[in-house]
């Protein structure tokens, strides 16, 4: 499904990424995992149009999408969240939702204004499938409230709700879990479970919570300092003693990111 | 003042007014809904004015003219020359931000006045362009009732938008643009969509204004008149809300008429600076709102939902 092929990225000196390849596989959620400042932020802007790569390709489905814009990629059906929550903080729930929807004939302006009436029957629909998206979150009871009076889990829902409202093939998630508490973590491991099996929906997945990338995740890719250094299941990768390094340093003994 | 008079003034004062609440919905739609700093107002001011002037006065003496066209095709012009200037400002300045923006547009504004004062074979230079004609021989009160009809109309045409899918995008943009982006948006068309619809309003309140006082010279586009007043009136009225950019064209515009009242009061060592006075008064204004009042006196309300009747 997405493709990535010797990317580097340099910023002045540090080499934040360094000749990685791997591929998404299509319905799969793939975690990407690593202690911090190992790169894989870095490699999700670059994958997702935020940043240009100094080398090395990025395919969708097989087709080249290095260095196209975020809007563009977004119609390519290969869509974001940020690891900090991006909500549109003076805009109530459902408008942050509303927004989204592709090809919308009112976001034309004459449109707007010679055809109003189609749009607020278009609009309508939106409307529906947002408070859908909310009910399926279960965050309906704050709809009408400015995003910015959210809790920093339910901005991580509403990111999450926002990919729901476009016709996504490929998800990035970047950090769902932080800063979310432990009953509103399961409720949106629930939510990106649901999306990958009903929905089809391939996600790419940064997590520092380990049992959530271990009850999500298969396969799971490990960056260190910039370059891949294993992938497989968590299983696996628990045992594997360059990513107990990585994690813990040398000679540690005990379960890597048990935390 | 006798009664006549002050008939009179009222007419005068209601026609500057509706000019002015024209332009604060034009930069409401650029910072109230979008965010676009643009203190250029001036210039987008002046090509409506100067276009009006040249297409429909008559006979000219040394400066493009003499075309004697109709009022109505006057303000057409006007706006459809403000097109491909704003949209080439707008390209020019669309990767800037907030203050960056704001320099530019403010410099762009004063090439803008600048070049129509040198420009002799174009605008008559200093002296200006004289004998714009109101429409059908009408007086203040005739030309206040077509003023009306074009802030009733603008304002129906912005609120509208704002409404739309189209205002939710900028609103989006303004509140968070890498969001806006992920959400699969062209910023860049958008943002100069804003740009140039709103500076066309702006420039149909310059050619309201060439025709409501019959004569247009670079003197009028100074940033104080053409800008400054006009950023007064939105942020006092309530940026992103379009009644409280028509309400602050009015409650500014009282207090500005009222200070040269004033200036008839000072003291007579200040003679001579009170247009400054007035200026000083304006500012200290501003000050006051933005600290005790910063949301304006109609704040930002979201638009409806569809099918959501509200009570209040």
């Amino acid at each position: 499904m997405i493709e990535i092929e010797r990317i580097s990225r340099a910023f002045g000196g540090l080499q934040a990424v360094r000749d990685v390849s791997f591929t998404v596989e299509k319905g799969s959620i793939t975690g990407l995992i690593g202690p911090n400042g190992a790169g894989k932020s870095t490699l999700f802007n670059i994958v997702a149009g935020a940043l240009p790569p100094d080398s090395g390709r990025i395919r969708l489905e097989g087709e080249d999408i290095t260095g196209l814009p975020t809007h563009q990629l977004f119609h390519k059906g290969l869509v974001r969240t940020f690891q900090i929550p991006h909500e549109f903080s003076r805009m109530t729930v459902r408008e942050n939702l509303m927004l989204v929807p592709a090809r919308q004939s009112g976001e034309r302006l004459l449109k707007s204004w010679l055809g109003w009436w189609k749009v607020v029957r278009e609009d309508r629909e939106i409307l529906r499938r947002a408070d859908e998206v909310l009910d399926f979150l279960e965050i309906g009871h704050v709809r009408d409230e400015l995003a910015g009076n959210l809790s920093g889990g339910q901005k991580k829902l509403l990111d999450l709700g926002r990919t729901m409202m476009t016709d996504a093939k490929a998800v990035l998630l970047d950090e769902p879990g932080a800063g979310v508490n432990r009953t509103l973590l399961g409720k949106l491991a629930e939510a990106i479970e649901r999306l990958n099996r009903e929905r089809g929906y391939t996600f790419c997945v940064i997590e520092h919570d380990m049992d959530l990338i271990a009850r999500l995740c298969d396969p799971v890719q490990v960056m260190a300092n910039g370059e891949l250094i294993a992938s497989g299941d968590m299983a696996t990768l628990r045992d594997n003693p360059e990513v107990r390094e990585a994690y813990l340093g040398t000679g540690a003994s005990g379960t890597a990111g048990a935390a | 003042m006798e009664l006549a008079g002050l008939g009179a003034y009222l007419l005068f004062f209601l026609n500057l007014v509706g000019i002015y609440a024209i332009m604060a919905l034009g930069l409401n739609m650029q910072w109230g809904m979008t965010g676009q700093f643009n203190i250029g107002i001036a210039g987008f001011f002046a090509v409506g004015a100067y276009t009006t002037a040249i297409l429909t006065t008559g006979p000219a003496d040394g400066w493009l003219g003499g075309f004697d066209l109709p009022f109505l095709l006057g303000l057409a012009g006007s706006i459809i020359v403000c097109v491909p200037v704003a949209w080439v400002v707008g390209r020019i300045t669309a990767n800037l931000r907030t203050d960056y923006l704001a320099i530019a547009t403010i410099g762009i504004a004063e090439i803008i006045r600048l070049f129509f004062l040198n420009e002799g074979w174009l605008s008559n230079g200093t002296r200006g362009i004289p004998g714009i004609q109101k429409p059908l021989d009408l007086g203040n009160g005739g030309y206040l009732l077509i003023v009306l009809a074009f802030v009733a109309i603008t304002y129906l045409l912005v609120e509208v938008a704002r409404r739309s899918p189209w205002g939710r995008v900028l609103r989006a943009i303004r509140d968070n643009e890498p969001a806006t982006a992920a959400a699969g948006k062209d910023i860049a068309r958008f943002r100069l969509e804003a740009f140039v619809v709103g500076s066309c309003i702006m420039a149909l309140g310059g050619g309201l204004y060439a025709h409501f006082v019959g004569f247009v010279s670079p003197e009028a586009f100074r940033p104080l008149y053409g800008t400054f007043l006009v950023w007064v009136m939105l942020i006092a009225g309530g940026s992103g809300n379009n009644l409280g950019a028509m309400l602050g064209a009015l409650v500014v515009w009282i207090i500005w008429s009222s200070t040269e009242v004033l200036a008839d009061l000072v003291p007579t060592a200040l003679i001579g600076s009170e247009s400054a006075f007035r200026v000083f008064l304006i500012g200290v204004l501003l000050q006051v709102i933005l600290v005790s009042r910063p949301q304006g006196l109609l704040p930002e309300r979201r638009p409806p939902m569809p099918g959501e009747r509200r009570r209040s």
